[in-house]
């Protein structure tokens, strides 16, 4: 049992730390908020270089086999800078489903590319009417003789309209009708009939929805055998939630050290804001949480390994409880800047609206207190 | 970064399981479960503190040349998880954990070896003399006096929220031998036997009807100058080390775990047409877990600091905090779940030994109690509100 930082682990936090520091600031995010990319090219050719890109991979296909907790530890520093570049759809999501599910030479024909920052992917899952159940998907995949057939609509995808390929997940309908069975399709972004609308994401950057028109696609692009990948997108999800929880964890670190400043500096009354015992409990209140937040990032990240209704039940007790925090902290932070902190001029808005955005996806807290409540009268006691 | 643990971890995890399965009676763990205040009675409470004495355990927090046993942040963890999965009986901790550190870091060698042994063994049975009917959370306040009268102190004054000063046999209390600039000088750690003449204590029910705390009149009560701990005026210094002991005991996940599994068993059975039934209470369950889950992750995290030598600060008032606010979300479940039961009340105590049938199943008694009384965990040792401005000051620096 030992929970300390090993050396690599630290050096890892110091590079990221020092990264987003020195590539990140107010004039470049208030930028990248009115790009249409929504982020910079040449940082992620840095990520790459940096070998961050790579860091999740498996070692056989260029990789460097990192775990939940590397990641966590770049995700966090993600956060505190409000890092835009997709690095959740491209090397958390994505890659983790064609390393999960993907042949030998799927995983040969993307992953190294995904490593170098040549390929960059997202992951089409959820629909409207679905609302968080990962299970629920009318996309449908129909076997044609040249191969696949793809219709159907999805919504919310991270950094679609940034991605090389997209990896939609579709129910396989055979000659007798639907199979019971989720198949993953790795589909280039520019096959006719996908049609990507792509809008500016809550907290920056940018999602999409994707419609599928008829989409047909060789044989070879479904990834793996065709057995239904549910178990593998809720582990990638389960992951993913991990890794956001981290990068909240850095959000909400940053909202609390910048409002505590602000507390200390702004001044009514005659004295600080933080000379009032209202405030110093808000912002302990405050600090109690960030470390609370801190501890399930860290619990979700140990357990994406464990059993799946333990896995499934950190992912979903991580998430909620740290949405929770999160919308604690931020609303806080706006509520002690007063009224600076509902304008634009400050940053905090867009730190409170990146923590928003965490809550939201994948589903809130309540979603997630409930799935929790669920996989526990489910999980036989050890 | 590994939450597992490691082949000598584990085994010592046997050990544990081992030594508990011997010794652990069936009267204990009943008496334990029945137990609906924060500690055991003494009958219980000494019975298994002699057992972990024998067994070389009894002061897990104490340097090896005063008996203890050595155990590194890792075995602590394995051993008090264990003990709370078990159900052993809530040992007072007045004296293993509160006024043993004190002894052993400020006191003399003839306090030490008097007094550290009889701690061991079971054979001393403390109270802790701080509050005063005019200083909670003021407690530099204390007007309890000691006037320094040849060898002896003459004492005069009250202590109150004295926990088991009604079975206790010595008292380590604070008072005041002097007057200074600042209200916490002049004040002194002194260690009272309770058989003195002139010593009176009166009960103080609590709301959940159990008789576990007291006030303590000293009426010109004589004790030899030799029981001061340390030096006369410093008593402050020690007070606040022994605080800081309180509160950063650092390991009460286990329990909460064990306390909230009780409530979801509760949730799950008949006696309560199943409670868990109902989402909201379903979620509720959930939503302590996950809060016990951080408070556990918090705690892990300060023993893999202490375990390498960093100092983990001022998070021992948020440990204390957290455990207080869960511990009382979990009572408040309880007396949600169990739903009709929670008009019923037992007078009677103990608990484990009615002489008669009670209105309720006795998988529920000690649930009102434990809510009612549960109100004070954010109250003790220092109230939640004292914790933030301590979390204010000394985390964050306001």
């Amino acid at each position: 049992m030992d929970l300390n930082l090993s050396d690599e682990q630290r050096l890892l936090r110091e590079s990221a730390d020092r990264f987003v520091a020195e590539s990140y600031d107010a004039d470049h995010r208030r930028k990248m908020a009115n790009d249409p990319l929504g982020f910079s090219p040449s940082v992620w050719k840095q990520f790459a270089e940096l070998g961050w890109l790579a860091l999740p991979l498996p070692e056989e296909f260029g990789g460097l086999g990192g775990g939940a907790v590397e990641i966590g530890i770049l995700m966090e520093a993600f956060g505190r800078g409000l890092v835009s570049e997709p690095y959740v759809a491209t090397a958390v999501l994505g890659a983790a489903l064609i390393a999960r599910c993907g042949t030998i030479e799927q995983n040969q024909a993307s992953l190294p590319k995904v490593a170098d920052g040549s390929l960059k992917l997202a992951f089409a899952h959820s629909e409207r009417a679905a609302r968080f159940d990962l299970a629920k998907v009318t996309t449908s995949a129909n076997k044609t003789a040249q191969g696949w057939r793809l219709a159907g609509s999805k919504v919310a995808v991270l950094d679609g309209h940034a991605a090389d390929q997209i990896i939609v997940s579709a129910h396989i309908h055979d000659h007798r009708g639907p199979s019971g069975r989720i198949g993953l399709f790795l589909v280039q972004a520019t096959t006719p009939g996908l049609v990507i609308s792509d809008y500016p994401r809550l907290g920056g950057g940018r999602a999409c929805n994707i419609e599928l028109f008829d989409v047909h696609l060789p044989e070879d692009v479904l990834l793996g055998d065709g057995s239904d990948a549910l178990p593998a997108i809720e582990w990638a999800v389960d992951r993913a939630m991990a890794a956001l929880g981290a990068e909240a964890v850095g959000i909400m670190q940053t909202l609390l050290d910048t409002t505590l400043e602000y507390t200390k500096i702004r001044k009514q009354f005659g004295r600080p804001l933080s000379a009032n015992q209202v405030i110093r409990h808000r912002l302990a209140d405050m600090a109690m949480q960030v470390d609370e937040a801190r501890s399930m990032a860290l619990r979700a990240a140990l357990q994406v390994d464990a059993a799946p209704i333990e896995r499934a039940r950190a992912a979903s007790g991580a998430k909620a409880k740290i949405g929770r925090c999160a919308r604690f902290i931020g609303e806080q932070s706006i509520q002690l800047h007063g009224g600076m902190g509902v304008t634009e001029e400050l940053e905090v808005g867009a730190y409170f609206k990146r923590l928003v955005a965490f809550d939201t996806l994948f589903g809130g807290s309540a979603h997630h207190y409930g799935r929790h409540a669920e996989l526990s009268r489910r999980a036989v006691p050890a | 970064m590994d939450l597992s643990f490691n082949a000598e971890e584990r085994a010592f995890q046997d050990e544990v399981r081992g030594f508990i399965a011997k010794n652990l009676t069936d009267e204990m763990k009943r008496a334990t479960a029945l137990t609906p205040s924060v500690f055991s009675d003494p009958d219980i409470g000494m019975a298994w503190q002699r057992a972990l004495h024998r067994q070389g355990w009894g002061a897990p927090g104490w340097p090896v040349e005063h008996g203890g046993p050595d155990w590194t942040p890792a075995q602590r963890w394995i051993f008090e998880t264990e003990c709370a999965r078990a159900g052993v009986p809530n040992v007072n901790v007045m004296g293993v954990k509160m006024v043993g550190p004190v002894i052993i870091g400020f006191g003399s060698p003839e306090q030490k070896n008097f007094y550290l042994p009889r701690i061991l063994s079971g054979e001393d049975y403390w109270c802790q003399g701080y509050s005063e009917p005019g200083s909670g959370s003021d407690l530099a306040s204390l007007k309890t006096r000691a006037v320094r009268d040849g060898d002896d102190y003459i004492i005069n004054g009250t202590k109150i929220w004295t926990t088991h000063a009604h079975h206790a046999n010595r008292m380590f209390a604070l008072v005041r031998t002097s007057d200074g600039p600042r209200q916490q000088d002049g004040i002194s750690f002194i260690l009272i036997d309770m058989k003195t003449s002139g010593i009176t204590t009166r009960p103080i029910l609590t709301i959940g009807g159990d008789h576990e705390v007291n006030q303590v009149f000293f009426d010109d009560v004589r004790v030899p100058v030799a029981n001061r701990v340390g030096e006369e005026g410093k008593g402050w210094t020690y007070g606040k080390y022994l605080l800081e002991f309180e509160r950063g005991a650092g390991i009460a996940s286990a329990k909460l775990r064990e306390g909230l599994k009780a409530i979801a068993d509760l949730a799950e059975s008949d006696l309560t047409g199943r409670a868990i039934d109902s989402p909201d209470i379903a979620t509720r369950i959930s939503e302590v877990e996950v809060d016990i889950d951080a408070l556990e992750m918090t705690e892990l995290r300060v023993l893999s600091a202490l375990q390498t030598g960093q100092n983990p600060g001022a998070v021992s008032s948020i440990l204390k905090l957290r455990n207080s606010e869960i511990r009382q979300a979990v009572t408040r479940l309880g007396a949600d779940v169990i739903g009709h039961d929670a008009l019923a009340v037992e007078p009677m105590r103990p608990l484990y030994k009615l002489n008669h049938e009670p209105a309720m199943p006795e998988e529920m008694l000690t649930v009102m109690p434990e809510y009612l009384n549960g109100r004070a965990y954010t109250i003790f040792g220092g109230t939640s509100e004292i914790q933030r401005d301590i979390i204010a000051k000394m985390m964050l620096g306001i």
